[in-house]
């Protein structure tokens, strides 16, 4: 906790505000619960809630605009056991197809039925209403050790 | 989320290049074939590109527009269906052939019936390998029969000029050129742009005096439009009706911008791929190879009906061989339930455990809103209405033969 709440400071004073990347980490100010925000090389995200343990996968902004009009997403089963680095399902625009890797491991609790019939809303709203499956993690760590909003700007700046 | 792994297009591998960054997870720049951006070279319409937002990218060795602006693939689709889109086609390669010998040359180089086509038509044709494989695919526009207008891939330019040379080469020493020789000339730097969608040829009327309700799909003429004598071929690569105009280097901008007013768009190399296969057109490359006959690829309509007897061309010994016995494979059309098959997908049997072929094309249909692939099956697999399974991501889905094209065509025949 202690190394996430020292994170969330320094991220917040090196951060100048920018639309296209959200903050990293975004605690919301009912009781104790924190939500991390953490991103990967292969363009997804996380949003950890540490009060229910579960993990909000998404792809980012960034990955959305480069595979253009998203027309089918492929989900996984619920109460699927996966691995981080697993292959959990798929992105398809008319251009390409792009997996979607487990960024944390453990067990699918959610997936977002929406997509099935609204694959645009991971256009529209990639890391919100896009999101794409939520996982119970089994091993929290997994995620202090994703990138920052400001070191996967770095990665695409660079 | 960066391993695109199906991309038709050598344009839409370079999304994959610009997402992955340094020290990013997953980078497989897979089959890459262009070379880096220093090498790249660019079309006499490259700054008019990027005046109007143009996401430049690679593809067969020249930085081409992907897309324009915030349009996007489907937008951009769709518009030509409905109404009309412009496309850069000035990496193409243009060239004349001319000499006395030129028709027979030609019908040497490629298994076309040229002799007996008519002045100022066109027809698709093949080179071909001495093995009967395919060197490329070709438009070839008869002028008279001493002059002749070819259009080859920009993506197998080397290749087939050096194919060329070699047996300009040959001919011109031999006895068969005793009547004259054959000159090839390369239109390099000429301007190449494709008109396309159903308000082609009103939008392209108010620009000629010439009667376009004249020039029949397949046809061509030397058009004067806004004072420019160019060359219009009626055809194109989107399965509607359209034009293929040849521009002069000096003139190619300002032709384009003529072309590019309300309510024509500017479009990219992406929904360039998306309209060519549900129009069933093949791409070089991804749906023929030098490995691949004429036959197998679908295109014995190519043949000229009396050479399939004679057999006086380069590769014929191949092709009548798959002619007489039959090709061991066939390119079809495949409609995939659930997923988006893509290329390199595998395809079996009904059953699920007899690999019976390989997907060359894959796409999520706009126009339709199904999943559309092109492939290669073994014979006895092909017909139209046989079921097979398609691996995608490891599960096996299923999939109907259907023939192709996709899309019904709308061409002008008058």
């Amino acid at each position: 906790m202690f190394s996430v709440l020292r994170q969330t400071s320094r991220s917040r004073l090196s951060l100048p505000r920018r639309a296209a990347v959200p903050a990293g980490i975004q605690s919301i100010p009912i009781f104790r619960t924190l939500i991390t925000k953490r991103f990967t090389a292969d363009h997804e995200t996380v949003s950890y809630d540490d009060k229910t343990g579960l993990g909000t996968i998404t792809i980012t902004e960034y990955a959305q605009s480069s595979l253009g009009d998203v027309v089918f997403v492929e989900l996984p089963a619920l109460e699927t056991k996966v691995e981080q680095g697993d292959q959990i399902g798929a992105v398809e625009s008319v251009k390409a197809a792009s997996d979607i890797y487990a960024p944390v491991s453990g067990i699918v609790k959610e997936v977002n039925e929406k997509l099935n019939d609204q694959p645009g809303l991971l256009n529209k709203s990639p890391e919100e209403d896009g999101w794409l499956c939520k996982i119970q993690l089994s091993n929290p760590a997994e995620v202090e050790d994703l990138m920052t909003a400001k070191a996967y700007r770095d990665i695409q700046d660079s | 989320m960066t391993a695109l792994r199906t991309l038709s297009l050598a344009a839409a591998r370079q999304v994959q290049l610009r997402v992955s960054a340094p020290n990013c997870g997953r980078l497989w720049a897979r089959g890459l074939a262009t070379p880096s951006s220093e090498e790249l070279k660019k079309t006499g319409l490259y700054d008019f590109h990027v005046e109007n937002g143009a996401k430049m990218v690679p593809f067969a060795g020249y930085l081409m527009p992907l897309s324009y602006g915030d349009v996007g693939q489907v937008a951009s689709h769709n518009h030509v269906r409905n109404t009309a889109g412009l496309f850069d086609v000035g990496h193409m390669v243009q060239s004349n052939f001319r000499g006395p010998t030129v028709t027979a040359f030609l019908e040497w180089v490629t298994p076309s019936s040229l002799s007996s086509l008519s002045p100022y038509s066109s027809t698709l044709s093949v080179i071909l390998n001495d093995k009967g494989g395919i060197i490329d695919d070709t438009v070839i526009t008869k002028h008279a029969d001493d002059a002749f207008y070819v259009v080859t891939n920009a993506g197998r330019r080397d290749r087939d000029l050096a194919h060329f040379k070699d047996k300009l080469e040959e001919w011109n020493a031999s006895d068969r050129a005793k009547d004259g020789k054959v000159e090839h000339e390369v239109l390099d730097g000429w301007g190449l742009v494709a008109l396309q969608g159903p308000e082609s040829a009103k939008y392209l009327q108010a620009l000629t005096s010439f009667d376009l309700k004249e020039l029949m799909f397949g046809n061509s003429a030397f058009l004067s439009i806004e004072g420019f004598n160019l060359h219009v071929a009626r055809g194109g690569y989107t399965g509607e009706d359209g034009f293929e105009i040849s521009i002069p280097p000096a003139h190619t901008t300002e032709v384009a911008r003529l072309l590019s007013k309300q309510p024509v768009q500017l479009t990219g190399l992406g929904a360039r791929d998306s309209l060519r296969l549900e129009a069933g057109m093949c791409l070089y490359g991804n749906d023929l190879d030098e490995e691949t006959t004429p036959i197998e690829a679908g295109l014995t309509w190519v043949i000229g009906k009396e050479r399939r007897e004679t057999g006086d061309f380069i590769g014929a010994e191949g092709v009548i061989k798959h002619l007489k016995d039959g090709p061991p494979r066939r390119r079809v059309g495949l409609v995939i339930d659930g997923a988006p098959a893509r290329q390199g997908a595998k395809i079996f049997d009904p059953s699920g455990k007899e690999l019976i072929g390989t997907v060359t094309s894959g796409i999520p249909s706009p126009t339709l809103s199904k999943n559309i692939a092109m492939a290669y099956v073994q014979t006895g697999f092909h017909k139209k209405g046989t079921e097979v399974q398609v691996d995608v991501r490891n599960k096996l889905r299923k999939a109907v033969l259907t023939p192709m094209p996709f899309v019904k065509p709308r061409y002008w025949r008058g």
